[in-house]
């Protein structure tokens, strides 16, 4: 099928990075959560990995533009965010999903999917086509017209998943997607990340240290508000081929890591 | 618009002999696509069997369209509550009704006494913009902050729902009391846009707790111990009050930005 390209797709990236931070610190109420972070991300499936309270969830608000960092510099797709200016241009090219993804219980998912897309200001045509690709992507068209009461646990991850998706956004965000998916709904979900991957940059928070191995083209790992880490799964599964504890060498070598910089902190 | 195709060159187009990849096929197709005289042209130069082809398609298509699944309804209505309020505001404007229903029958009960809708209009929003705009009245916050229209957009449109909301009852109450409107539309006003100025910076929810409280303290509870109707609600104040409404409510708008991150959901 023929299909316009827009000026905007043909239009060269200005920006090295979409998301681009120099001494990023963040606080949450008294404490940075973020501190002190440098972080240069391009196109491709980043997965973020630490410890709780590494300030995972702080790092993905911040890029979400929800919170507003401290100090340090900030660029996404080539936008300060740091300014009081008006986000509103950026935001529309942002994808969402939140770690505690709240949802309107009477909502239909077709419903809470185009609401998601007027949210980010798609244009009012293209609303319902984006809308169902968006269902159809996540795999739940046969689902589209229930309420979201209904839905399981695992359906309403990925009812969140497509409003992530629903604008086609040049950076998206994913706070614990997998969360609640079973393991065929996971293994579809990192074909569909590998996808989303392919001309955008996807940056997907997790604990589950297979879900990077499988899916990420690229591993980025935090403890206490810092860089620990940064590279391809590969060199993460090297580490700890002869050295740490896990099950797997990607897992060990996320405890060799983590270990060696707390030692040497 | 490029030159018609010669009769030659649609002969050959029609009968399958440019291929896909011949160069001179592409301006065929263009030129096709943008001019109704020359498909005209083609499809009396087509052959039989596309023609057959071409009816069979047309009724194959025709059969999905009948038998397949239906369009989504519209649900137009639906579609305009969600985008001006959100439901849990529903709960909250049945008790503001209530509540200026009840202080109505006391104004009207007992004459003398300190009019409680004046005294109660000023903090009547408050409560639904709580309800509009806080982690607390709406599930999907974070999601929602996040997105292009949330902040200055949004904010604005569940305020309009908001002020809306509570005019109704306190017309109807205000003109069978005989007050004049203008005392209870401008500190209503004026309280609204204050509680989003000082949301911005500390939050929605807090802001309207503040300032809905303050007015208890300092305001509504001494003229109920004291049986007076506070200067404040009376005629006299009326140019202080077109000033803070008229203020407040510039730098609420001059400031909507504030409302962009999610600290404002407080």
């Amino acid at each position: 099928m023929v299909r316009t390209v827009s000026s905007h797709e043909m239009s060269p990236s200005t920006e090295a990075w979409a998301v681009h931070a120099t001494g990023l610190r963040v606080k949450v109420g008294k404490r940075f959560a973020v501190d002190g972070l440098d972080l240069a991300l391009g196109p491709g499936v980043h997965g973020l990995l630490g410890p709780n309270g590494a300030g995972k969830t702080t790092l993905m608000r911040t890029l979400a533009t929800v919170i507003r960092p401290e100090e340090g510099r900030l660029r996404l797709l080539g936008h300060d965010v740091r300014g009081r200016g008006s986000l509103r241009g950026l935001r529309s090219r942002l994808g969402y999903l939140p770690q505690q993804f709240g949802y309107y219980p009477g909502f239909t998912v077709r419903e809470y999917v185009e609401y998601m897309a007027w949210l980010r200001e798609m244009r009012p045509d293209a609303i319902p086509e984006a809308t169902q690709s968006a269902i159809d992507r996540v795999g739940l068209t046969d689902r589209a017209g229930s309420r979201l009461k209904t839905l399981s646990g695992g359906m309403l991850r990925r009812a969140g998943i497509a409003q992530a998706i629903v604008n086609s956004p040049d950076m998206l965000l994913l706070d614990e997607p997998t969360v609640g998916l079973d393991p065929e709904q996971r293994i579809e979900f990192r074909d569909l990340l590998r996808e989303l991957g392919l001309d955008r940059c996807v940056l997907v928070s997790t604990h589950l240290v297979e879900d990077v191995a499988a899916a990420c083209s690229d591993v980025v790992l935090v403890d206490a508000g810092r860089l620990v880490f940064q590279g391809l799964p590969a060199d993460l599964a090297r580490l700890g081929e002869h050295d740490g504890v896990g099950d797997n060498p990607t897992e060990r070598g996320y405890s060799v890591l983590l270990r060696d910089h707390r030692s040497a902190a | 618009m490029t030159a018609h195709v010669s009769a030659e060159l649609l002969a050959r187009y029609a009968a399958g002999e440019l291929r896909v990849d011949d160069a001179s096929t592409w301006p065929v197709e263009a030129h096709l696509e943008a001019c109704a005289g020359c498909r005209d042209r083609l499809g009396r130069l087509t052959p039989a069997p596309v023609l057959a082809m071409l009816d069979d398609t047309r009724a194959g298509i025709l059969a999905i369209a009948a038998n397949g699944p239906l369009p989504v309804r519209r649900r137009r209505l639906r579609r305009l509550v969600h985008r001006w309020a959100t439901w849990s505001m529903l709960s909250w404007a049945v008790m503001t009704a209530t509540a200026i229903a009840a202080a109505f029958l006391m104004d009207r009960a007992f004459p003398a006494r300190p009019s409680l809708v004046l005294l109660l209009a000023p903090v009547a929003p408050l409560a639904g913009l709580t309800i509009a705009w806080s982690r607390h009245g709406d599930p999907a916050w974070e999601t929602i902050a996040g997105t292009a229209r949330a902040g200055v957009d949004l904010l604005l449109r569940r305020t309009v729902v908001v002020l809306a909301v509570v005019f109704v009852p306190l017309t109807a109450a205000g003109g069978l009391l005989g007050t004049d409107p203008a005392l209870w539309l401008l500190p209503c006003l004026a309280f609204t846009a204050a509680t989003l100025l000082l949301g911005g910076l500390i939050g929605v929810g807090r802001s309207a707790a503040v300032l809905g409280g303050a007015w208890v303290l300092v305001v509504v509870a001494p003229a109920l111990v004291t049986v007076r109707l506070p200067v404040l609600v009376q005629t006299g104040s009326l140019p202080g009050w077109i000033a803070a409404a008229v203020i407040l409510t510039g730098l609420a708008l001059v400031r909507a930005g504030d409302h962009q991150r999610l600290s404002s959901w407080n």
